[in-house]
This record gives C-alpha cells, structure tokens and sequence, in this order.
C-alpha cells in the first residue's frame, strides 16, 4: 500500500514537486497513520458501545432499564455524556503521589491493549502487522497492560490502590501460565502460529471451528475464556478494583480522564481476548456457513466480490467479538466477584491442570486422528512425505527413510510466499 | 537513510538511553520503568530485524519478568511509601569496572564479525530490511534436529547427532523445575511442631 501510495502521490498537484524520498517517507508516515487511525477507532468506538452495552445489561439483569433518555431511544448516547462529564473534570493528584508514574500510568495500561490490535486480523488478511509468530505477540502485549495498573497502584501514595495494583499483578503472573497453555493447543492443531493462518485452516462449515476439532479443545475454550477474563481484570476476578473492600482499588486517586483511559484499556483488552478467542476457536471471520464461498464470492479473480466477502468476514469477526464481550458482561452481573485465595485456587488447582491435560489429550487426538473427524478438513500444515521430497542421489532417499523427522513441513527454501500457498492447499 | 535505519537508530538510542537511566535513577520503581523501556526497544530490534518469535520472547520474558521482579523488590523492600536506593561511591567504581570491561569485551567483538560490517558498508552505510522469514518454524525445527540453515543443500542436511537442542534444552528445563521446586519448599509456611 505504500508503495502504490508513493508512486501515484506525485499525479496530485500538491505533491509533484517533492523529491522521491520526502515522498516515500511520506506515503509511509501516511499508510501507518491510516492503520493506527482505524484501529484506535475500534478500541475507542468499542469501548464507547461497550459500556452502553455494559449499562443496558447491567440493568435488564437487575431488573429494571438501565440508560434510556440520552439520544433519544434507548439511550445510546449515555457514553458520550459520560465522556463529556469525564473531559469537564477536574484532574486530581493526590500530593504525594509520583507524579511522573501517576501521570504515565494510564497511557501504559492502554497502549500495551491498543498494541495488541496491531497483530489482530480482522478479516481473511485484514490485519495491521501480519506477524509470523502473531498469537504469541498478542499474549506477551497484553500481559503488559497490568503494568500500568501496578504503576497507578503504586504511585499513588495510598494503600488503597497499592493494595490493588499488587492483586493485580499476583493474579496476572499467575493466570499467564494456564492462559498460555489453552492457546498452545490450537497452534498445536493448526502448526502455525500465525493468526491469519490459523484463521483460514477453519474455513467451511462451522464444524471446521477448532472448537468442535475435538472434546479436548472444547473444554479447552472455557478454560481459557476463564483465564481471559481473570487477565483482563473483569468480574468475578475485579480484585484489583473491589470496590466493596478496596474503595476502587488501583485507580482509586484517578479522576477525569487519565481514569477513563484504564477503562478504555479494559474494554479494549475485552475485545482483544474476545478476537483471539474467535480466531482460535470460533473460526475467526468464517462464518457458521460457508456462504460467500458457496457464492463464489472468495475467488482472488473478482476483487470486488472478494473484498465484499472479506467485508462480510469481517463483521463476522466483530460480531462474534461482541458476543463474548456480552458474555463477560453477563458473566460479570451475575456472580459474585471471588476472593483472593478463591482466585489463586481457580488458577493454580483447576486451570492450570486443566488446561495441562486438555493438552495432552489434544496431542494424543491429533496423533490418533492426524486428519482430523471424517467431516473435518485436516488441520496442519502439509506435509511433504518421504517420497514426496525431492531426493538427488539414492544414498540421500536412504538418509532420508532413517531419518527420525522425515516428515517435514512444506519446504523453506523457496520463500515465504510458497510456503503460504502450500498451506492454503493443506487446508482445503 | 531508510525507515528501516531510521527505526534501528531510534530504537537503539531509546535502549541504550533508558538503560543508562535505570543507572542513574535512584527509585526502584521508576527503574523498573526504564528497564522494561529498554527491553521493549530492544524487543523493538528484534522486530526490526524480522525476528518475530524472538521480539514476542524478549517482550514476555524480559518485560514480564522485570514486572514479578517490580513486584518483589516493592513488597520485600519497601519500608516508607517510595522506595530510593543510594549507592555508595565504592558500588559505582566496582559497577564501573565490571560493566566496563564487559563493554570493552563486547565492543570488539562484535566489530570483529567480518560478515556484519561487510554488508553494513555495501549498503551505504544504512541497513537494509531483512526478508521476512519463517523464523518461528525454522526454531521449532532447529529445536527438533532439523538443520534449519542445510536445508538448502537437502542431502548434507540430515547429519543426524551433529544437530538438535532438544536435550539440552530437556536438561535445563528439569533443571530450572529442581529450582522452582526447591524455591517453593525453602520459601513455604513453616508449621511448628506441636
């Protein structure tokens, strides 16, 4: 896209008599800007509907309306009159608080959720930085956003808000374990760590969706929706906010708008953990039934259909985020938030065995059934067999049926651009 | 002076400021702030030089590491509301000779490698982006015996026992369990008897 931009910018008058660099340079600045705006438009637009969402179900489960007047029906536009309320505030500190760790503390928390988006594919290619090794990033960008917790809770010189920041940062550490051992799973089915690869392995029905692989991957799932809601801080796992025990725990001092940017990180973080979980589970942004392939919409030859049918993926994708974001809200009105030692329990006696042996039982399936059930399309990268592999002299073929790891993935040595193409035809 | 330079020099320079910071910065907590800046630059290079896998690695060791360490060193240090640390002059001149000769020991051995100023030089001076790779399948492979950098030359590649990190890597993954293991049973509640 860059380079398109910087070898068409000169047709504009404005723009002709700019030297080549100055005008790459800018093409570049320009492309970046264009991904960042987008996706500070979903977490900020997400959040902003979100907390609608949270207000409208928060009250249906507590009987009574919730939001109704502002915007006319339904009260759609209550967030926005809280964000104006939010902007007219005053912005406090208390006086012995670290003022540059007070001040920085919001913007950790939501940069490290915004980042995740970066490598978050929202459609069949549709994604900011297509990382190889996307899943992983994703996970280690969120573990940050509790660093900025810990920093509110800190260095806000009250014991309030310490008392919040260290719940958050013993909860975190030790919900990282279980979490990163659900996910491993279908990187495990799929061998990739690719999300847009990842996403197109389950392409067809919705019977391709990793969730229904197999039973192992389907206990799996709960396990770690219950790791990802610990992980973004949401109830029954609100420790660090308690407001019954720590007034509002880390961002007790917080007013204005620094505090509503911890709420923007959470909401955002919601979303993200939502969209790995579609990708990894729910089919990302295939829907339940094939249907723009049916339709012949999905074919490279007719950009136009294709980029609709990759539009349809992608509300796909937003629809089964918003789903689980509804989710974690119901879940939130619902039960009790859970103590301390209850939290470390979940974690460390059910997660975390749970999610070691849902592991296990995964690799054992893929080893049994290598290609999946009979109405599944095989999972996994293609493989070249031994006869497949090109062999220069008969002495090699020998090496090569003696060697332990014969069956090795599509071969490297022709690039990056083959190796995806292969996979494309494995998973088909 | 391509973005892909402009990107290297700027996140080297943040590295390297920010980890001279954490020297200078006497408050535990502001440090552990500039550390995990310095690391997410250096995660930033790895980035840069088309090592996902590694970034994401350096990103979730480094940087969640240094926030458990954030966390012990606040709860078991802390006396006052802020934690600040003074160091003696006799610490600066031991942490000045150590970390020196360690720098004098890298810095030519890193300008030693031929091979890196070879293409800095052909390259006018600026570096070039990488190809990106598959660089966490390679590791994976490497890890299970394949050798990743033969595989061009398909009969030469399978010389089986010359490659392969998985038992080493076996070795010090048992070993650090015997540590956490041992760190758990000396740092549990002691019943007395009786």
């Amino acid at each position: 896209m860059a380079e398109y931009l910087a070898k068409h910018l000169p047709d504009w008058w404005l723009f002709n008599r700019l030297p080549e660099g100055v005008l790459h340079a800018l093409a570049y600045v320009v492309v970046a800007l264009i991904h960042c705006i987008l996706l500070i438009h979903v977490v900020a637009v997400g959040a902003l509907v979100f907390i609608w969402l949270e207000r409208k179900v928060a009250g249906r489960i507590q009987d009574r309306l919730g939001p109704t007047r502002v915007g006319g029906k339904f009260g759609w536009l209550q967030t926005l009159a809280d964000g104006l309320k939010l902007i007219t505030k005053e912005d406090l500190m208390p006086g012995a608080a670290d003022e540059m760790l007070f001040k920085l503390a919001p913007y950790i928390s939501f940069c490290a959720s915004f980042a995740a988006y970066i490598a978050l594919p929202f459609s069949d290619g549709w994604v900011a930085v297509d990382l190889n090794a996307g899943v992983f990033f994703i996970l280690a960008v969120m573990g940050l956003e509790v660093f900025g917790v810990i920093l509110a809770g800190y260095s806000s010189a009250s014991k309030w808000s310490l008392f919040g920041g260290m719940r958050e940062a013993a909860q975190v550490v030790s919900y990282e374990v279980p979490m990163g051992l659900c996910v491993v799973v279908p990187v495990l089915i799929c061998g990739s760590m690719d999300l847009v690869q990842i996403g197109r392995m389950q392409q067809g029905w919705f019977t391709n969706w990793l969730i229904f692989h197999d039973p192992f991957t389907f206990i799996t799932f709960w396990v770690y929706f219950t790791c990802a809601l610990a992980s973004v801080n949401r109830a029954p796992f609100d420790l660090a906010e308690a407001e019954s025990e720590l007034v509002a725990g880390f961002h007790t001092e917080y007013s204005g708008l620094r505090w509503s940017f911890f709420f923007m990180a959470e909401y955002g973080s919601m979303f993200a953990v939502s969209g790995l979980a579609a990708i990894l589970f729910f089919g990302g942004w295939n829907g339940p039934v094939p249907i723009t392939s049916i339709l012949g919409m999905s074919n490279e030859a007719y950009p136009v259909w294709n980029y609709l049918a990759n539009f349809l993926g992608m509300l796909n994708f937003v629809f089964k985020c918003c789903l689980w974001v509804t989710f974690m809200i119901w879940v939130r009105w619902t039960l009790p938030r859970l103590r301390i030692d209850q939290v470390m329990k979940t974690c460390l006696k059910y997660c975390t065995p749970i999610a070691a042996a849902m592991f296990a039982g995964a690799v054992a399936w893929t080893f049994v059934f290598p290609g999946g059930l009979p109405w599944q399309q095989s999972f996994g990268a293609k493989y070249i067999t031994r006869d497949e592999a090109p062999s220069e002299s008969p002495r090699a073929k020998e090496e090569l049926s003696n060697e332990k790891t014969a069956h090795l993935p599509v071969d490297f040595t022709h690039g990056a651009s083959n190796w995806r193409l292969a996979m494309g035809e494995g998973s088909e | 002076m391509n973005w892909h330079s402009f990107f290297f020099l700027l996140f080297a320079a943040v590295s390297c400021g920010f980890a001279v910071m954490v020297v200078l910065s006497s408050n535990i907590v502001r440090m552990a702030l500039y550390l995990i800046v310095s690391l997410g630059a250096t995660a930033g290079l790895f980035f840069l030089a088309g090592a996902d896998f590694v970034g994401a690695m350096q990103l979730m060791i480094y940087v969640g590491g240094t926030l458990v360490l954030l966390v012990f060193g606040v709860m078991l240090t802390a006396q006052g509301p802020f934690v600040s640390m003074k160091t003696s002059g006799g610490d600066w001149i031991l942490a000045f000779l150590l970390s020196g000769s360690l720098l004098a020991f890298l810095v030519p051995a890193a300008f030693s490698v031929s091979d890196w100023r070879g293409r800095a030089a052909a390259a006018g001076g600026s570096v070039a982006a990488p190809a990106p790779r598959n660089t966490a399948d390679r590791l994976g492979l490497g890890l299970l015996g394949v050798r990743v950098d033969k595989l061009e030359d398909r009969p030469n590649r399978l010389q089986a026992g010359m490659s392969g990190y998985l038992l080493p890597f076996e070795i010090v993954s048992v070993h650090l369990l015997v540590v956490l293991v041992g760190a758990a049973y000396l740092a549990r509640t002691k019943r007395r008897a009786g």
